[in-house]
């Protein structure tokens, strides 16, 4: 038969030093743990929301970048030609040959400079990607030298806002409009007619990839085969969304170990102060303890009763590690994205499952803690614990 | 009929390298429904024969046969099933819980048997009012006197009517009032319940109370 929670809850309440000391060490661990999840789920949110499902994306055979690959002009023209490519509502075709490349822009606000990526698409590059929009100004014209400019690297780098002039290479853009596209990855990125801004990189005849939608995204495997066969184009095809998702490996692998081996030096620590509480409790408990054996509780529930109360300390920690950890939700950042070597900004995403991995994490900590106290406070020798230890 | 019946019982314990006996071939009949106190100097081996005779603590050779069973070679958890109904401790220190409140705390051994929340409830408020402290049943053991303590102690070692109650020294903390008033309690429950009531102390006044006075001295009867 166990012994009543309600024991277990009032030990708890009547130490409130040691109990909020405990928990404490314990939810700056959890925090840290979330912290690195959200950091995480944020980057991965950026780059998978960066591609559709039913996008595909053409790169050059062998090529594991947008600026590793390299098509031609003849070879995105027979590409466009495809057939299995999806129109619009205007009748024109759903594609855009995009060309991909890095400057180094002056930060705002602060010192140094950092890369971006300046992205030349087709007119219909918005409608391709879908969920492109003008949040001030208005959309580039095509065929001049205007950009616009992604919103989470708008407020950060100097010349991005409407009306700027900015300058790649040799030559002046005027900066029209600000764009949001759903939290993606191209909300980091300056976009402007391929036609105008290719000339003006010195790449007239060379693009990174062609982007488009198909008319059927159950074609998708038979297309990849048929282009992928044929001789004159030397490309891969891949989902769109697909592609972003592995773009986005390399960082969220690092960061989760990154943050897995910081996590897992202060859970060491966390630890030992959850086993150290528990000790110090059963201490001061000898004779309390072995009252209740006496009075014929099994060793077996004194030692439930003690994890629970290990268990206990431990979800205060987890609850307190969530709420320190909840703030940081939401907060833009940025790092250098990997695979393009610019500056790419995402959210810090505290995710429910980032919440409840949190909460486990910490009730793992309070188990492995309490066990080795909880096993002694079940062994005592009656008769020595009767008498205070 | 005998309640408790100890039979040429050896304990010896294990001090470091040494062997230190503490009782040598002792045998006590203590028939149902006497009222027995244990007298003797310190290291006589008075809480060592309780704790055989409570199944706390278990004989190095010979029997200790309680309420008609053997414990002398029980298991660890058949033990504690066994204390939980067959009988009741009560401490020197009184050994209350002190997060609990007076009625939480007679109600512990109740939890050890299958039982109604509002059934136990009932028996635990009986126990209190039975020991005089049925007004006192949300105090904790902060907020009662030594006396008041040690009347909830016995409270909750007969709440479940066992056949035995033990008493290691329950008058050794207490004020002399105090003291006369948890006698007069257990001589009520000898009398009155038929409760086997084996007590230890070193206090003659105490022992008077007793119906017989048993002395050890250096593990054994003298």
């Amino acid at each position: 038969m166990a012994i009543p929670f309600e024991y277990n809850l009032r030990n708890v309440m009547n130490r409130p030093v040691a109990t909020f000391t405990t928990a404490l060490g314990i939810g700056l661990t959890v925090a840290i743990f979330i912290g690195a999840l959200a950091l995480a789920a944020g980057f991965r949110a950026a780059l998978v929301s960066t591609g559709r499902d039913d996008n595909t994306i053409v790169l050059r055979k062998g090529a594991d970048s947008e600026i590793s690959s390299g098509l031609s002009r003849d070879q995105v023209q027979i590409l466009r030609a495809s057939p299995e490519i999806a129109t619009g509502p205007d009748g024109r075709p759903l594609v855009t040959a995009d060309l991909v490349v890095v400057t180094n822009k002056d930060r705002l606000g602060q010192a140094g400079s950092s890369n971006i990526t300046v992205r030349g698409v087709d007119p219909s590059a918005g409608e391709v990607r879908g969920n492109v929009k003008m949040i001030e100004g208005r959309m580039f014209t095509p065929g001049t030298d205007e950009v616009i400019v992604g919103r989470r690297i708008a407020p950060r780098f100097k010349d991005c806002k409407v009306g700027d002039r900015i300058r790649f290479q040799q030559r002046e853009f005027t900066v029209v409009g600000h764009f949001s596209a759903g939290g993606s990855a191209f909300e980091s990125e300056v976009w402007g007619d391929v036609e105008v801004l290719a000339p003006a990189v010195q790449r007239a005849n060379t693009f990174q990839t062609v982007v488009f939608r198909l008319r059927d995204p159950a074609q998708f495997e038979a297309f990849k085969k048929r282009i992928e066969a044929d001789p004159r184009l030397q490309v891969q095809a891949q989902r769109e969304r697909g592609f972003f998702m592995a773009q986005s490996e390399t960082f969220t692998t690092l960061i989760t170990v990154l943050g897995t081996f910081i996590t897992v030096i202060m859970g060491v620590g966390a630890l030992f102060g959850a086993a150290n509480t528990m000790f110090a409790a059963i201490g001061a408990r000898t004779r309390e303890i072995a009252t209740l054996l006496v009075l014929g509780f099994s060793p077996f529930a004194v030692m439930i009763s003690f994890m629970l109360e290990s268990l206990l300390i431990a979800a205060l920690g987890g609850a307190l590690g969530i709420l320190l950890a909840l703030p940081v939700n939401g907060i833009t950042s940025s790092t250098t994205n990997f695979s393009s070597f610019s500056e790419l900004a995402f959210q810090f995403t505290v995710t429910p499952e980032a919440m409840m991995s949190g909460m486990i994490f910490a009730l793992v900590l309070g188990l492995v803690g309490g066990f080795f106290p909880a096993l002694r406070a079940s062994r005592q020798t009656l008769s020595r614990a009767l008498r205070g230890g | 009929m005998a309640s408790v019946e100890v039979k040429q019982v050896h304990k010896v314990y294990q001090r470091d390298t040494q062997k230190v006996a503490v009782l040598d071939n002792l045998s006590l009949t203590i028939p149902q429904g006497e009222f027995v106190a244990l007298m003797g100097p310190s290291g006589s081996g008075k809480t060592t024969l309780l704790n055989l005779i409570g199944g706390i603590d278990q004989p190095t050779s010979g029997d200790v046969v309680v309420a008609g069973t053997n414990i002398a070679k029980m298991s660890g958890a058949a033990l504690a099933k066994w204390r939980s109904t067959t009988i009741g401790y009560i401490f020197q220190m009184y050994n209350l819980i002190p997060v609990l409140n007076a009625e939480q705390n007679v109600e512990l051994p109740l939890m050890l048997v299958k039982m109604s929340g509002a059934e136990r409830k009932k028996r635990a408020k009986f126990a209190l009012d039975l020991v005089g402290l049925g007004d006192r049943t949300r105090h904790y053991p902060r907020q009662l006197s030594g006396g008041q303590e040690q009347r909830v102690a016995i409270a909750r070692a007969l709440v479940t009517d066992p056949k035995v109650l033990l008493a290691d020294e329950p008058t050794g903390d207490l004020d002399r009032k105090s003291a006369d008033d948890v006698l007069a309690l257990l001589t009520r429950l000898n009398k009155e319940f038929g409760k086997t009531i084996v007590m230890v102390t070193h206090d003659p006044h105490a022992a008077e109370r007793a119906t017989r006075t048993v002395h050890l001295d250096k593990g054994t009867l003298s």
